[in-house]
């Protein structure tokens, strides 16, 4: 995994839970003498099962269900501070939630563009008449799916958006959800989720300028 | 191109457009392919004519249309080329004058590299107006950045990791320091694995210092540290922790017996020679005490007590005339004696 999703997770725990307890979680996945006080390093590339003992380190640490950890780190990178930078490439993704969503299955190749080494998943979006989407991600972490509903959600915050949102499960290889659509090559598993959305202009949302931060950047 | 009158249509002839939007695609109100800009038709070869737009692309979104007509919408238009190197477009759709037909402009999307690779393009395969040069220099240079960054990054993990080890080792002997010797044991006692310790400490060192130099001194000291070493298993600690003072740190051994064997080996080991090279001046002999303690893994005892106590054994031996072994109070194996 890349070192910036292990860093968005250490992030997210120390400015979530406090820095005493990041460590906690950091010793009791084994990964005290390796990371220590430094932390991860953005720009190295770890192995995947890292990741997992992290989440499941956390989970036991802080007594919270590894699903609801990694939703809420999904909502962090969106509306944090810290991850400001990392909420303005999202919202490049179109002017409204509708083109943001439109925009997800562009994610992969744009991220690889800009960081070579990141391998996000796969998204497939699918329509189902006005407002009701089907999005599938393909190759994806376990959990990808939980991260990625917090993301969702409040990137429609973000928007200004009311939708609802449900994840719907894991997908084995060459599964498909009901209503299946062709798909030119098997499938690797992964996860899916339904966005129903009811008003995409809710609320006015947080503003977005696409020309920059200006003096922040 | 011609002017119509002021606020009217222009008419434009399809080289002239093809130099404006070189990806340009024309089609009939079925769908069908019927003219393309220049590299386009470099991309989906000549054949492209003819057909209808979905044989030359696979439609991601929409994914399929009845007429082409249904093209013109508000969210930019993705398809792929279909082929052995399938290239990502998006694309607006126009209508044109009379007749249903429809104009769509194409432009590559991220995998402009990947497309400009596979087909062999160059500057005369854009529009001056392209961004796509500036895409290609934007990609390039971060490209460059990014890998001075990461051999930065690499540079000061080594950096960091070679410091470390300096800071838990003995210059002299290169075993590991009393700062070593702690995270070792600190590792062990949060496993909750059990360890033998014994303190190992050289009889009469100032003598030989005193007598023979400091510089012999010192190769006695980093002689004493490769027998420790080789009286040892691989997984077992050795460290100095003091001028004369050594400690053995053996992770899962209980029994103090076998604690006790190992101090034993040690010992026979010291008291060879410890000449530079063979059929020199044998060299000083080397007399040594030890104090052994086991931790059986049981929490609520500190580093510091282990250590204490294995000093306090370790007293003992240097009570009772030195070149000897003795065990914490209680700790003693059936048999084994302070001898």
């Amino acid at each position: 995994m890349h070192g910036l999703i292990n860093k968005a997770l250490e992030s997210f725990l120390t400015d979530t839970f406090g820095q005493p307890a990041w460590h906690g979680v950091l010793r009791r996945a084994g990964l005290w003498e390796q990371i220590g006080t430094d932390g991860f390093d953005s720009l190295h590339v770890y192995p995947d099962e890292m990741t997992t003992r992290l989440v499941s380190a956390a989970e036991a640490a802080l007594g919270r269900p590894g699903e609801s950890l990694l939703e809420d780190l999904g909502t962090y990178l969106v509306s944090h501070e810290r991850t400001a930078r990392l909420r303005r490439l999202l919202r490049f993704g179109g002017s409204s939630y509708t083109e943001f969503l439109q925009s997800l299955p562009d994610l992969q190749g744009r991220a690889r563009l800009a960081v070579p080494a990141l391998d996000l998943p796969a998204f497939t979006l699918d329509e189902f008449g006005p407002g009701r989407f089907r999005l599938t991600c393909r190759g994806c972490a376990p959990g990808s799916g939980h991260v990625l509903l917090g993301l969702l959600r409040a990137m429609a915050d973000d928007y200004g958006a009311l939708v609802v949102l449900e994840h719907r499960g894991r997908l084995g290889e060459g599964e498909t959800p009901a209503p299946a659509v062709p798909v030119a090559a098997p499938l690797p598993g992964g996860e899916w989720l339904t966005i129903e959305l009811h008003d995409p202009a809710f609320h006015r949302g947080r503003s977005f300028d696409l020309g920059g931060l200006g003096a922040m950047a | 191109m011609s002017e119509g009158q002021e606020g009217g249509d222009l008419v434009c002839n399809r080289a002239a457009l093809g130099r404006l939007m070189p990806l340009f695609v024309r089609l009939d109100r079925e769908g069908v392919v019927v003219d393309a800009g220049p590299t386009l038709r470099k991309l989906a070869g000549p054949a492209a004519l003819g057909r209808r737009l979905s044989e030359v692309f696979v439609l991601i979104h929409p994914r399929s249309f009845a007429r082409a007509r249904d093209l013109i919408q508000p969210a930019p238009l993705r398809l792929t080329l279909r082929g052995p190197a399938p290239t990502g477009f998006k694309g607006t759709a126009v209508p044109l004058e009379g007749g249903g037909g429809v104009l769509l402009n194409l432009s590559f999307s991220y995998g402009l590299r990947e497309a400009v690779r596979e087909h062999a393009l160059s500057d005369t395969d854009f529009a001056a107006t392209d961004l796509a040069f500036e895409l290609l220099f934007l990609a390039e240079a971060n490209a460059a950045v990014m890998a001075e960054a990461r051999k930065f990054a690499e540079r000061l993990r080594g950096a960091r990791a070679q410091a470390l080890e300096q800071a838990l080792t003995d210059p002299l002997t290169g075993l590991r320091n009393r700062r070593g010797l702690d995270r070792a044991m600190a590792r062990l006692r949060s496993s909750g694995t059990g360890f033998g310790l014994i303190h190992v400490d050289l009889d009469h060192f100032k003598r030989i210092n005193d007598s023979l130099g400091h510089a012999e001194g010192d190769r006695v000291l980093v002689s004493v540290a490769v027998r420790l070493r080789a009286a040892v298993r691989d997984d077992d600690g050795v460290a100095r922790i003091g001028g004369d003072e050594f400690v053995v740190l053996l992770p899962g051994v209980r029994d103090p017996a076998r604690a006790a064997a190992v101090a034993e080996r040690i010992l026979v080991s010291l008291a060879g020679s410890t000449a530079a090279e063979e059929g020199a001046d044998p060299g000083p002999r080397i007399s040594a005490s030890f104090g052994i303690v086991i931790w059986d893994g049981e929490p609520g005892v500190t580093a510091d007590q282990i250590l204490l106590a294995a000093d306090q054994a370790l007293y003992r031996s240097k009570d009772a005339g030195r070149g000897q072994i003795s065990f914490v109070a209680g700790q003693a194996a059936e048999g084994q004696e302070a001898s």
